[in-house]
């Protein structure tokens, strides 16, 4: 039998490695992937919650939808910086990306 | 079956999960990331929320992901290799993160008390077709309109936010 349970640890799973990826990727791109991956495992919360506990209302479902909706327009803006980034540095290592440190 | 097809589905994301994360490759890294959002896909069914499952696969895995693979090929990186980093304990760092962040959710979500609803809600007893397009379109176009208005000006602010990043002149 399937709890809502098994969906929190699978949940748990996916965002960890996400917040590993988002930390230790270097590449701009992998941290935007990352940043997906962490965004998937709120939604896979959202849609087991909205299963589980208030099984009648579908207010989960709907904001699942508007997770997504967020995820889209932030991945757009975030590949529009990189390609910004890439144009003025020719690549797209977030380590080297330095210029407004102090 | 239900819960084989959720241990196979959910180990199928986990493991292109940590592949996403460990290629070097960033174009293998999208398709990897592509495998595990089916694989939510999948688990969504099983959530009978059918609606956000193929906005999932659509949305998600259809035009997120084309505008990655886009992305990356019109770079077109000399060497997409991630380089070695100049910060010394970045990978040891991120990893106790990780793992710090895992045990912690698993320990809360393990000594959570399940609330009461919980027990009763258990899959099949749920009124009806809860997650098909009918339903979720009524309470999306009715109680939570104003949410979904304001998600219509967010898409137009990112779209012309991408616009005036991405355009060499204006």
């Amino acid at each position: 039998m399937i709890a809502v349970h098994h969906y929190i640890f699978l949940s748990a799973a996916l965002f960890a490695v996400g917040i590993y990826g988002v930390i230790a990727r270097r590449n701009a791109v992998g941290v935007l992937m990352s940043i997906e991956l962490m965004l998937n495992a709120v939604n896979i919360n959202l849609l087991a919650f909205a299963r589980y506990v208030t099984p009648t209302t579908l207010t989960g479902q709907v904001f699942a939808v508007f997770v997504i909706t967020v995820a889209a327009a932030e991945v757009a803006v975030g590949l529009a910086l990189v390609i910004n980034v890439y144009r003025n540095m020719d690549h797209i290592n977030v380590d080297d990306i330095n210029l407004m440190k102090w | 079956m239900d819960y084989f097809l959720f241990s196979v589905a959910a180990i199928i994301a986990v493991v292109s999960a940590v592949l996403v994360i460990v290629q070097r490759n960033p174009m293998h890294s999208a398709l990897y990331l592509i495998i595990t959002l089916l694989c939510i896909a999948v688990l969504y069914l099983q959530l009978s929320a059918q609606f956000v499952a193929a906005v999932q696969v659509i949305v998600y895995a259809g035009a997120i992901m084309v505008l990655f693979l886009f992305v990356l090929m019109l770079l077109d990186q000399e060497n997409p290799i991630d380089t070695p980093s100049t910060l010394r304990y970045q990978n040891p760092v991120a990893a106790v993160m990780g793992l710090l962040l895992l045990v912690e959710l698993l320990f809360l979500s393990a000594r959570a008390q399940p609330p009461a609803v919980l027990t009763s809600g258990a899959p099949g007893s749920s009124p009806g077709f809860p997650g098909s397009v009918e339903s979720v379109a009524e309470s999306m176009f009715t109680r939570y309109l104003f949410p979904f208005e304001l998600t219509s000006v967010l898409l137009l602010i990112g779209m012309v936010g991408v616009i005036v990043l991405a355009k060499r002149k204006l």
